[in-house]
């Protein structure tokens, strides 16, 4: 029977620490895990609860991330609660099995230290793992701070394991300026913390030989469509499941949860909408900006990367005032607009307020994200707002040296 | 908003220093940050750690600061660092040296019209003293506590005990003297 680990009523943790105390507390019977700054700390933690007595379940040495994932495919589909963790170069060599654990349906949670991919070789955050996972089938929740990792670790068992769902989950924060930084975080006791996450229920599991099961079979053109649309909708149906968990762990912790989350839209006239820790500079930037120059700025921040909230974005985006929204992406598009841009335009596109729509690129390989530079992004966009069209290129790029880049304009409103 | 900007070599412990701080800050109902700007860096390498302190939920998550204090816990990087970077005109200097306030500002330019606000405490030698081994993350503490007026010192050691509990009680009393000596010892 694991030890019960002491902890006092707030804490002083980084993220990593923060998350690797929430998969501690979940009683996990299988974590397979390959260490990789800098997420390297969570499987670390991990490690040393498990020789020190705080852990009764596997933990499984693998020699790749690859090897990591299947592990974790391997021992889900026996019938166990499996969780991982992984970064940037590690995420991208799970990517081939990422695909075989939500099409297999299997609820594994993977706590994700988002970190730039190379080259050029780069240890230090930015989201382009976390947006290489986009289409990969699993649930995709985004942590903004030390607090928030720790929380939504204990949230993604319960989402990703529950019977409506059964999908993997990847519970996201921004390497290093989260889980590097140490802040106030308020943990539950461990006998709370895993009456909120519950006891593992297996479905189809392997161990199970009275009821002998196929995991993974071949399917040609005959059936791999209809798995394929059945994953969808699974995975579009998790957001009542997603609400619902939030609902119930605001019941137990007064902490709020939503699949959105919307800072002073009720009256802005320009938005920014960012992912990870970045939301918060912007909140701090958006209030004084409000106080400093009047200007009604909003943030716009999905909580839930995937399933994609079509659904909320929309409602956010559906204020009166609002006429012009930045979208930010902190991964390199590779040719494209960003994804989030493309993706909450399309949401802002069936709104009666129809904001003008632009797009920064920032961030990268962990370049600092600025209030100032924030500030000024906003006032950007008032300025399109006062022009009544957009007055820069569509596309830009925030805090990158050298010659001014950017693409497409427009003289539409 | 208290803000403290750590100027250090990788290994001499501003991480955890930063850390041990925000932990007894925290136990007072303030919210804090404490992190550190390293990642491939060696032992040996300068390195910067940050302590951001509040009442209210602390969401700027930004690096960079303008910094209220500034401690150098390495004698050669008031040489070397740009330490007053980001400076403000009430930017105090806790800055780890053997040698005299004076004898220091002398050979520093950018410190020249800081005097009044620059302060001299030797935790290399304090801490060889006390622990046995160059460690001045702990000393620059209790220089902190005198010149900042954070906390009364009993407070702090009390508090600063409870961060090092993991440590055997040698290690712990070592810190505590080491502590102790740069409260009464910084000028």
């Amino acid at each position: 029977m694991a030890k019960e680990f002491e902890l006092n009523e707030v804490e002083v943790w980084d993220g990593n620490y923060a998350t690797s105390q929430a998969l501690r507390q979940a009683q996990i019977d299988v974590v397979a895990a390959y260490p990789i700054t800098p997420s390297t700390p969570i499987v670390e933690g991990y490690g040393a609860y498990v020789a020190n007595g705080y852990v009764d379940g596997e933990f499984v040495m693998v020699e790749s991330e690859h090897g990591a994932m299947s592990g974790c495919v391997g021992a889900a589909a026996a019938g166990g609660r499996v969780a991982t963790a992984t970064s940037s170069q590690g995420f991208a060599l799970m990517a081939e099995v990422l695909y075989q654990a939500s099409g297999m349906r299997l609820p594994i949670v993977m706590t994700v230290v988002n970190r730039a991919l190379a080259s050029p070789l780069n240890v230090r955050g930015d989201h382009s793992d976390m947006y290489l996972g986009r289409d990969s089938g699993w649930v995709q929740i985004d942590a903004f701070n030390a607090q928030e990792a720790y929380d939504l670790a204990l949230c993604s068992f319960r989402i990703g394991e529950h019977l409506d769902v059964r999908l993997p989950v990847m519970m996201h924060q921004d390497g290093f300026t989260t889980s590097h930084k140490a802040q106030n975080v308020y943990p539950l006791k461990d006998d709370v913390a895993y009456k909120f996450v519950g006891d593992y229920v297996p479905v189809d599991d392997m161990l199970d030989f009275s009821r002998p099961v196929t995991h993974g079979a071949q399917t040609e053109e005959d059936w791999h469509y209809e798995h394929k649309a059945k994953q969808h909708k699974a995975l579009m149906d998790s957001r009542t499941v997603i609400d619902e968990v939030f609902a119930e762990f605001k019941k137990l912790t007064g902490r709020e949860y939503k699949r959105v989350e919307t800072y002073m839209m009720e009256d802005a006239e320009v938005a920014l909408v960012l992912l990870g820790s970045s939301v918060e500079t912007a909140i701090l930037a958006a209030k004084q900006l409000r106080e400093e120059e009047g200007i009604k700025v909003g943030i716009v921040a999905p909580r839930c990367f995937r399933p994609f909230p079509y659904d909320l974005v929309r409602e956010a985006l559906d204020v009166p005032s609002l006429k012009a929204v930045c979208c930010m992406d902190k991964s390199a598009p590779g040719g494209a607009m960003g994804a989030l841009f493309n993706e909450v335009s399309a949401a802002a596109y069936s709104t009666k307020s129809r904001p003008m729509m632009t797009n920064y690129i920032y961030g990268l390989g962990g370049r600092d994200f600025a209030v100032d530079e924030a500030k000024r992004i906003m006032k950007e966009q008032k300025a399109h707002a006062d022009a009544g069209h957009i007055t820069t290129d569509i596309q830009q790029f925030s805090g990158l040296r050298g010659p001014k880049l950017g693409f497409f304009q427009t003289r539409r409103g | 908003m208290v803000e403290i900007r750590w100027h250090s070599r990788a290994g001499q412990g501003a991480v955890t220093g930063a850390k041990g701080l925000g932990s007894v800050v925290a136990t007072t109902g303030k919210q804090v940050q404490a992190y550190a700007l390293y990642g491939s860096a060696k032992r040996g390498a300068a390195m910067n750690a940050y302590n951001r302190i509040d009442d209210a939920p602390i969401t700027n998550q930004e690096t960079k600061m303008f910094p209220d204090y500034v401690f150098v816990i390495d004698p050669a990087l008031a040489f070397s660092d740009d330490i007053t970077k980001n400076d403000k005109p009430d930017t105090q200097y806790i800055i780890t040296t053997h040698l005299s306030k004076e004898d220091l500002i002398a050979q520093i330019p950018a410190l020249q019209d800081k005097a009044e606000r620059t302060f001299v405490v030797d935790c290399m030698q304090i801490s060889l003293d006390t622990i046995g081994r160059a460690m001045p993350n702990t000393p620059i503490l209790g220089a902190f506590m005198k010149i900042s007026k954070m906390y009364e010192l009993d407070f702090f050691l009390d508090n600063m005990k409870k961060v090092l509990a993991k440590f055997p009680q040698k290690i712990i009393d070592a810190n505590m003297e080491a502590i102790t000596r740069a409260y009464n010892e910084v000028k």
